[in-house]
């Protein structure tokens, strides 16, 4: 029996980016918040400390920041004739655990989605006409436009301190920058990040071949940088132990350095961790929640009751307790009805390695946002007439820096060990760089999020079963792309190019990303979408989810800056409309 | 003791101490806790990695190391690069990795029912790392004795790569154990011995590190980034320093 703890304003699931955000505002009007966290309580000063941070035995093969998956994992197969099984390891993609959540052992490269994102198939209709676009994907607006969400982008580039040069300052094209962004208001926070050897290689020859390269938008602080709550971060050193590893210099942008130091101190913020939620409990008419049971790690079970719900777990999570709370109608892949787990989408990781004889890039200089890109081939930024897909990607070249465990490429045929793989992993190791190729994924009937039949965690709830391959679509893109990519390398003139674009399944084994969006999307229209464009639920106005579980479909651009829009938009429509009239902010 | 073993532990004594962090239910296991008001906090409350003292077997039996011990001494042979990943280390730290929270899956999700997969849905055997190597051991070690008449580790190096490239390959069936999860699990785990930071037992004396051009556990590269296409010779540092700062005499 579930002890009932004393009502509250605002019950926040989840104290990642979306959960810190929203807590801080809602806070700030006034209102009393509890937190609810799954992991532990994270902080910079004790759980990334200097004398301990640099290990990658602990922090990337054995995950130590991430979701344990005796915690909770998922089940997954490529197609829904298969038997899902659990991944009993993180590999495809890592959900995080503790307060800052993946945001803690995230990259930090932080895009805007582009204008035509958001109207993605309302704008594809209209430039190439509606039969040109491929019958197996499930293609939406999301019910909101570039002019509501570049204020919240705003906001989070001022939370995060981000580095990266304008290419788009109030419609004005900038040198330097990304001229495929839409209009900012402001230029980045901070002076772009120095560059080690790869980019500055790579943009060279970029930019000799008519290609207009910038610097990766970042999350990571090139100078002093004081944010917009007055918590202060020291820049990045490019350390190169930066993904898979929080920063022990406060230089990378996360919910634990820039807004919980603030959030924690306010009289009217609690944060219960070691705290899972179990479900989102309603009053009879199912219409309207009334709080959520928890269960700590002692086992003890607590009832929380709330005025207000809002959910800002990982996409995953999102999902799953939506689907065990019974808001929404569980999507139906056969019938083609229901929402909930609807437009489940990933994305394609392409690259090409390549090795040279005379070069030094020293490549554990480096960090998880530190690098030149460009996007003439993302998107929608290239004419599509006749290519038979759509979507693209964002080519760049960011040296995460290379720990020795998991980054001495060497070429194919080498074998794997003994002399000869020793003599070419010495030879290649200072000498080699790649450039990436992170694409879209676009959404179709067959991939979805539901509940397994089978397999539970470990306090007996079904684990959520991921339904996913590749659409042709994809496939095509990133061949498309990757030979783009290709083109650029071949220019660079080194001694071997290796080109890997996704081919074939989608494979739960080695690392792509952990951009998983989509299963509670938002949009226009309630039969096509779970949340309306303030992230509230169609079905329980009490309830908002947040999320990248709200994307209708994925472009080829790293989620966590639209998350964090996304986040501050949510916040603002329950601060200045939820809560002069409660009840759904859209009308079906 | 690492905190996320047992959360919460490592503080508790501070939270009791504060009005600011409560913590609701204890008795052995932590419970939830409270966070109002400030930030948990106490001094020197920082997250230590898992390390064992070197020295002596956590895991292995004296054979099961002879056996491990000639295996790494294949995958990684001593030549002008390097030593061998025996006198690397490498199976003091499969030893300790194996003693550790590794060995027995424990963060991991280890439910049934296990099934075979398509191999996109990865890894689905049921054995944890203490079986893999207590099991496969044994059926090299039998497979050994019925094709040789001697132990793995008695075989020449000949031998020795010609039986480690059929479990790689699938050629040789060892009882209880798929081969090749056999061949990859001591693959795997010899390289993070052989790369990663030597506290764990592996990389001795960071001859890895120092073999590649890698620093090591550094933290600040701030005067070398814009070095562009220039050799930066910073010998390595591990977490635990470097051994030439041992004070002579």
């Amino acid at each position: 029996m579930a002890t009932k703890l004393p009502a509250t304003d605002v019950v926040v699931i989840g104290l990642g980016w979306a959960g810190s955000i929203i807590a801080n505002e809602l806070t700030d009007e006034g209102l009393d918040v509890v937190a609810l966290e799954r992991g532990p309580w994270r902080d910079t000063a004790a759980d990334f400390n200097l004398a301990s941070a640099p290990d990658e035995l602990r922090y990337v093969q054995r995950q130590e920041l991430m979701l344990r998956t005796a915690q909770n994992t998922i089940t997954a197969r490529n197609n829904p004739s298969q038997t899902a099984l659990p991944m009993r390891s993180w590999g495809s993609f890592h959900p995080g655990n503790g307060t800052g959540g993946a945001g803690n052992h995230w990259a930090g490269i932080t895009f805007r989605f582009q204008p035509s994102e958001f109207r993605l198939r309302s704008h594809l209709t209209e430039r190439y006409g509606a039969a040109a676009i491929p019958q197996e994907l499930v293609l939406q607006d999301w019910g909101t436009d570039w002019t509501e969400m570049e204020p919240f982008y705003d906001a989070f580039d001022k939370i995060t301190g981000l580095s990266g040069k304008a290419g788009n300052l109030k419609g004005e094209i900038q040198q330097g920058g990304n001229p495929f962004e839409g209009p900012r208001s402001n230029e980045y926070p901070t002076r772009p990040l120095r560059q080690p050897y790869g980019p500055t290689l790579f943009a060279e020859t970029a930019r000799n071949m008519g290609y207009k390269p910038f610097p990766v938008p970042s999350a990571l602080v090139s100078e002093p940088y004081t944010n917009s709550l007055g918590v202060t971060m020291g820049p990045c050193t490019f350390c190169g132990f930066c993904t898979n590893y929080g920063c022990a210099n406060y230089s990378k942008a996360s919910a634990i350095t820039t807004i919980l130091p603030v959030l924690v101190r306010k009289s009217n913020f609690t944060a219960r961790t070691n705290s899972e939620v179990l479900r989102i409990t309603r009053d009879a008419s199912g219409k309207r929640a009334t709080g959520v049971v928890f269960v700590d790690t002692s086992g003890q079970e607590w009832e929380q009751p709330a005025e207000l719900v809002v959910v800002t777990a990982f996409t995953f999570e999102n999902v799953r307790l939506m689907l065990l709370s019974g808001i929404g109608t569980p999507y139906d892949p056969r019938t083609n009805t229901g929402t909930t787990g609807r437009n489940y989408a990933y994305q394609t990781a392409n690259g090409v390695q390549l090795f040279f004889d005379d070069k030094n890039f020293n490549p554990f200089i480096g960090g998880g946002a530190v690098g030149m890109g460009i996007d003439e081939f993302n998107n929608d930024n290239f004419d599509h007439s006749g290519l038979g897909f759509f979507g693209g990607g964002s080519i760049r070249v960011t040296p995460i820096g290379a720990a020795p465990i998991n980054n001495r490429p060497v070429p194919p045929g080498t074998p794997s060990w003994g002399s000869e793989w020793k003599r070419q992993t010495v030879k290649n190791y200072l000498s080699n760089m790649s450039i990436g190729c992170e694409a879209s994924s676009y959404t179709t009937r067959n991939n979805y999020l539901s509940l397994d039949p089978t397999y539970n965690d470990h306090l007996g709830r079904p684990l959520l079963r991921l339904t996913f391959d590749f659409p042709e679509n994809d496939l095509k893109m990133a061949q498309y792309c990757t030979d783009k990519v290709g083109e650029i390398a071949k220019a660079m003139g080194p001694r071997q190019i290796v080109k890997s674009p996704s081919k074939g399944h989608w494979n739960t084994v080695p690392y792509q990303s952990s951009h998983v969006v989509g299963g509670f999307v938002m949009g226009a229209d309630p039969k096509t979408s779970s949340v309306n464009k303030y992230l509230q639920s169609w079905d329980v106005p009490n309830v908002f989810v947040v999320g990248a579980s709200a994307f209708p479909q994925n472009p080829g651009y790293n989620p966590t800056g639209t998350v964090g829009a996304l986040s501050f938009k949510a916040a603002n429509a329950i601060r200045t409309l939820y809560l002069k009239s409660p009840g759904a902010l859209v009308q079906a | 003791m690492n905190k996320q073993e047992q959360p919460g532990t490592s503080r508790r004594q501070f939270l009791l101490s504060t009005t600011a962090v409560i913590l609701l239910a204890t008795a052995g296991k932590a419970g939830a806790v409270i966070i109002k008001g400030a930030a948990p906090w106490a001094p020197f409350d920082y997250s230590p990695p898992q390390t064992l003292e070197p020295g002596g077997w956590y895991f292995f039996t004296p054979q099961e190391a002879a056996a491990v011990e000639a295996i790494v001494e294949r995958l990684i042979p001593a030549d002008e690069l390097s030593v061998s990943g025996k006198d690397a280390g490498c199976a003091e730290f499969i030893d300790r990795q194996l003693a550790g929270s590794f060995g027995t899956f424990e963060r991991l999700y280890m439910q049934g029912p296990f099934q075979a997969g398509a191999p996109e849905q990865g890894d689905q055997s049921s054995l944890v790392p203490q079986q893999r190597y207590r099991v496969g051991l044994a059926g090299l070690e039998s497979y050994c004795q019925d094709t040789f008449k001697q132990s793995f580790a008695s075989l020449s190096a000949d031998q020795r790569d010609k039986v480690l490239t059929g479990l790689q390959n699938g050629d040789i069936a060892l009882k209880s154990i798929d081969a090749k999860l056999f061949f990859t699990t001591i693959l795997t785990n010899t390289m993070e011995g052989f790369f990663a930071d030597p506290i764990y037992g592996g990389n001795k004396d960071m001859v890895s590190w120092k073999m590649l051009g890698f620093p090591g556990a550094r933290y600040d590269y701030r005067d070398y980034v814009e070095m562009h296409n220039q050799k930066i010779d910073l010998p390595p540092l591990s977490i635990a320093g470097r051994p030439e700062w041992k004070a002579k005499g």
